[in-house]
């Protein structure tokens, strides 16, 4: 199973815009539940998005207990020039993954 | 007398193809009709389906593994005709019984556990080549006794509440269980990405969930119990389109 997806246009004309949609396989456990015996789930959840092209910032999220398992996070870019857009997700336990996609403008 | 012998012969003619077809003589809907605008919207566009999760580890596996034999065009319409016949094992198999047994007998490897993340992606990679395909299970005779089987198991009461599902999926259709209206049961969309799950489960998962619902023990996974079932209900939504992945509530 893959544990990101990224999807966007590997082509994009100069002032394109462009829509970004990044997934990431993540159970989001909200730390509010407990087991079948009743001990309480320890909170597990990722709680930064960060999207850099090229090492500057284009997009960051921080993300909280209420949201789903398996989060989607979509946002725009303006496509001026051609590149690599690294994705990085952050969260509890340690938890880090990243992933990165091209983009070719012109 | 000649006349009375036609009518005779055409009115079992009319039984017969009303037997085969009971449920399904009115127009027929996949669960995706009866979901909200939300959920369609999100399983039109495939950029919002997190089951591109499990896609694109069954496409990594499929290359890995399974790209020595096959070709994804020539797989393209597999996800269709299952469960088929097995002439080694001497009964029908489901998809997932035949990606495990195309692993045993030509890679010599373990089988994949049922619902695991390999197993599942794998299946959903293969019913996604056969998307928009029509539901065709194969005319073979040797079929018969087990589809003939799913559809008694379909009309039988089960479990502490002494349900079938044809009492739900059947004659209740449309109308409401609680907060969700009842669908028809056409498996269309398996494996599926299901809210409740948050993640991918198979057909099998879903009929056992429904047993654990009437307060049944569950046939196991790859049991001859649950394949036939998924050939009546294979048989039963012939010709409708394949949706995999779907999402279903």
């Amino acid at each position: 199973m893959a544990r990101s997806v990224i999807h966007m246009p590997a082509t994009a004309r100069p002032g394109d815009i462009i829509a970004v949609r990044v997934l990431v396989q993540h159970s989001m456990e909200t730390g509010y539940r407990s087991n079948s015996v009743g001990e309480p789930l320890a909170r597990d959840i990722i709680r930064r998005v960060e999207c850099r092209f090229d090492g500057e910032t284009v997009f960051a999220a921080d993300l909280f207990p209420a949201i789903a398992a398996n989060p989607s996070v979509a946002f725009y870019l303006r496509a001026t020039r051609s590149g690599s857009l690294q994705v990085e997700w952050r969260g509890d336990a340690g938890f880090s993954h990243t992933d990165s996609a091209r983009l070719q403008v012109g | 007398m000649r006349r009375v012998a036609t009518g005779l012969a055409l009115s079992a003619c009319l039984a017969s193809a009303a037997a085969q077809f009971i449920g399904t003589t009115l127009q027929r809907r996949s669960g995706f009709d009866d979901m909200s605008p939300a959920l369609q919207a999100m399983q039109r566009d495939d950029t919002q389906n997190p089951a591109w999760l499990w896609l694109k580890g069954g496409e990594k596996t499929f290359d890995a593994d399974c790209a020595r034999c096959h070709t994804n065009t020539q797989l393209r319409s597999v996800a269709t005709r299952y469960p088929a016949f097995d002439s080694l094992l001497g009964k029908p198999v489901t998809l997932s019984g035949r990606i495990n047994l195309c692993r045993q007998r030509h890679l010599q490897r373990e089988p994949l556990a049922a619902e695991s993340d390999e197993l599942i992606g794998l299946e959903t990679w293969l019913g996604w080549q056969a998307r928009g395909l029509p539901i065709a299970p194969p005319a073979d005779p040797r079929l018969a006794a087990a589809r003939s089987k799913g559809e008694n198991l379909y009309r039988s009461k089960f479990g502490q509440l002494d349900f079938s599902c044809a009492q739900c999926h059947d004659d209740n259709a449309g109308r409401r269980l609680a907060g969700s209206t009842i669908t028809q049961a056409h498996p269309t969309g398996y494996p599926i990405y299901r809210l409740e799950w948050q993640g991918m489960g198979s057909l099998q998962r879903r009929l056992r969930g429904c047993m654990s619902a009437v307060r049944a023990e569950p046939f196991g996974f790859g049991s001859d119990e649950l394949t036939a079932l998924e050939m009546f209900l294979a048989q039963r939504a012939a010709g409708m389109p394949i949706e995999t992945p779907a999402i279903r509530p």
